[in-house]
């Protein structure tokens, strides 16, 4: 059985087409590297997959069915849009709310939940940074609380929408490691949106690029060649390799450079 | 020697000021962790063509302004975050202020009660209202109690909510139509323009001050209540306005929490932590 299924899909965004007739798979337990510009679809793709949008053609399937809204089964940590809000709400209680927070009533945890939540901030390795506000915290340690919160209630899949914004490059390592190493060891499936590649290498087993509606997918040397990024983009592309980074350049113009900036 | 509390209006104050605090600091408490009190203020406004317009075809002023502002609270609710927009906020707040206006001018007998709905007349509350605050508090507060849960996982992290299976529209409506009926408590107290003060004020105040929801909210109830009673005591001495000492005591608590946690969070810097 298949993470991830998609027959012939097309998404709409706001009316406008983001993916036409995409197909691809992703096998249990594979950690791959979700990449595309800005307004490439990442996240459309990610929502489409949680059944929050339904495609306007195709078929998706997630872990064998379709997919439903509350899927138990899939992980998610949502891209970071804003701050977090200015509360001395801590890490742990963060945790608690998404373990407990669909049913209806006063906000208290049971027994289960408390376990639950404490066994996903082990996994991540952040019981000492439970007790603190959420709001104190650093942008790493932040990145371990939300990923716990994808952790409750044991996932198969983890759909993370760019965990490495705003990190520096040692806390993006630090991140990714992180997440290749759960993903290993509790046989978790992985897609990680990445607006980079370079961060992402030393763990992804293949990457699905999107651009232009379409997707491409395979091992980083396949998907990341010119021709194919030339295809996605609608562009000439080159793609330059040097000493272990890859550079994509349209016109001498880097397309991946925002995240240099954090770079030593 | 007599006291305050040998006047029975003082005692109604009292007893409301008590009621409409626990309310006000409660839903308060969420109003200002979504982001939303400009929604509420909004709400309060939108409530005085519906006191104004009551009273022109011989309703109670307070069930005029509870319908209207619940109808405006669901459709607050509805629009979601097509609400949080600040000119379309502004510009039905400043009809609805009109409207209002428009019903005196029809009925100018209600012109006197104008400044009431407006600023709010705690000194003029009946043993009955007060009951009648008492029971719908009861109800708002049991039915948020009811909605905590979802609504905060909403307000915290509503993408996260939504794939949690969390229905956003359905929690954000139902909790706006609570923030409606304890405005129209509110305004008894303060009145539509001053709803701020004992909404916000002390919740902001408590959302500083406090780590973890529970606290939270238990401070921004007290605070609410505590503000309340000094500003009718202080009213009872000097015979300003009540909800003019409201307004000073909900800005002073606010500003001195900003200074309290700015002083608390350079703590951690000290060991090293930026």
């Amino acid at each position: 059985m298949n993470a991830i299924e998609f027959a012939k899909v097309t998404l709409t965004y706001g009316g406008r087409r983001v993916l036409s007739d995409v197909s691809f798979s992703i096998p249990q337990g594979a950690f791959v590297g979700l990449l595309g510009a800005n307004g490439a679809g990442k996240t459309t793709m990610l929502r489409a997959i949680l059944g929050l949008i339904k495609p306007a053609g195709g078929a998706i399937s997630v872990l064998g069915k379709p997919p439903t809204r509350g899927n138990a089964d899939i992980g998610y940590m949502p891209q970071a849009r804003r701050a977090p809000t200015q509360t001395g709400i801590s890490g742990l209680d963060f945790v608690l709310i998404a373990a407990g927070g669909h049913r209806w009533g006063w906000p208290v945890a049971s027994a289960i939940e408390k376990e639950a939540a404490w066994k996903a901030l082990e996994a991540v390795g952040a019981s000492d940074l439970a007790r603190r506000p959420l709001a104190e915290l650093s942008g790493g340690e932040r990145q371990r609380i939300l990923i716990a919160q994808a952790l409750i209630g044991d996932p198969k899949l983890l759909l993370l929408d760019e965990p490495l914004i705003s990190l520096d490059a040692a806390h993006q390592r630090t991140i990714i490691d992180l997440v290749h190493e759960i993903g290993e060891r509790l046989g978790i499936s992985v897609l990680f949106c990445s607006h980079e590649i370079n961060p992402l290498l030393r763990a992804v087993d293949r990457v699905l690029y999107l651009g232009n509606g379409k997707a491409a997918i395979g091992s980083v040397d396949e998907v990341i060649s010119g021709p194919v990024l030339s295809e996605l983009y609608g562009t000439s592309i080159n793609v330059v390799r040097v000493a272990g980074r890859i550079f994509v350049m349209a016109d001498d113009v880097e397309l991946e450079g925002e995240a240099h900036v954090h770079d030593v | 020697m007599s006291t305050m509390f040998d006047y029975e209006f003082m005692r109604n104050a009292f007893y409301a000021c008590t009621v409409v605090g626990i309310v006000a600091g409660a839903v308060g408490y969420f109003l200002v962790l979504r982001g939303q009190t400009f929604a509420g203020h909004a709400l309060s406004h939108v409530g005085f063509p519906g006191a104004t317009g009551a009273g022109l075809i011989g309703l109670s002023p307070f069930f005029g302004l509870t319908v209207f502002t619940v109808i405006a609270g669901i459709g607050i609710g509805l629009l979601g975050e097509r609400a949080h927009r600040d000119v379309a906020i502004g510009i039905v707040l400043t009809l609805s202020l009109g409207l209002g206006l428009l019903f005196l001018h029809f009925y100018t007998a209600f012109a006197s009660q104008a400044t009431n709905v407006l600023f709010g007349n705690v000194l003029g509350i009946s043993l009955r209202t007060v009951i009648v605050l008492a029971i719908l508090a009861v109800a708002i507060l049991v039915a948020l109690g009811l909605i905590a849960r979802p609504l905060l996982f909403a307000s915290l992290q509503p993408e996260l909510a939504e794939a949690r299976g969390v229905p956003l529209n359905l929690v954000s409506t139902l909790f706006m139509v609570l923030v409606a009926f304890a405005t129209s408590e509110a305004v008894q107290i303060v009145g539509v323009l001053l709803v701020f003060a004992l909404m916000v004020a002390p919740a902001a105040t408590a959302l500083r001050l406090t780590q973890g929801v529970l606290a939270g909210i238990t401070v921004s109830m007290v605070l609410a209540v505590t503000i309340a009673w000094i500003s009718l005591s202080l009213a009872y001495q000097t015979d300003w306005p009540t909800s003019f000492w409201i307004t000073a005591l909900g800005t002073s608590a606010y500003l001195v929490s900003g200074i309290v946690q700015r002083s608390m969070a350079r703590r951690p810097v000290a060991d090293g932590r930026t």
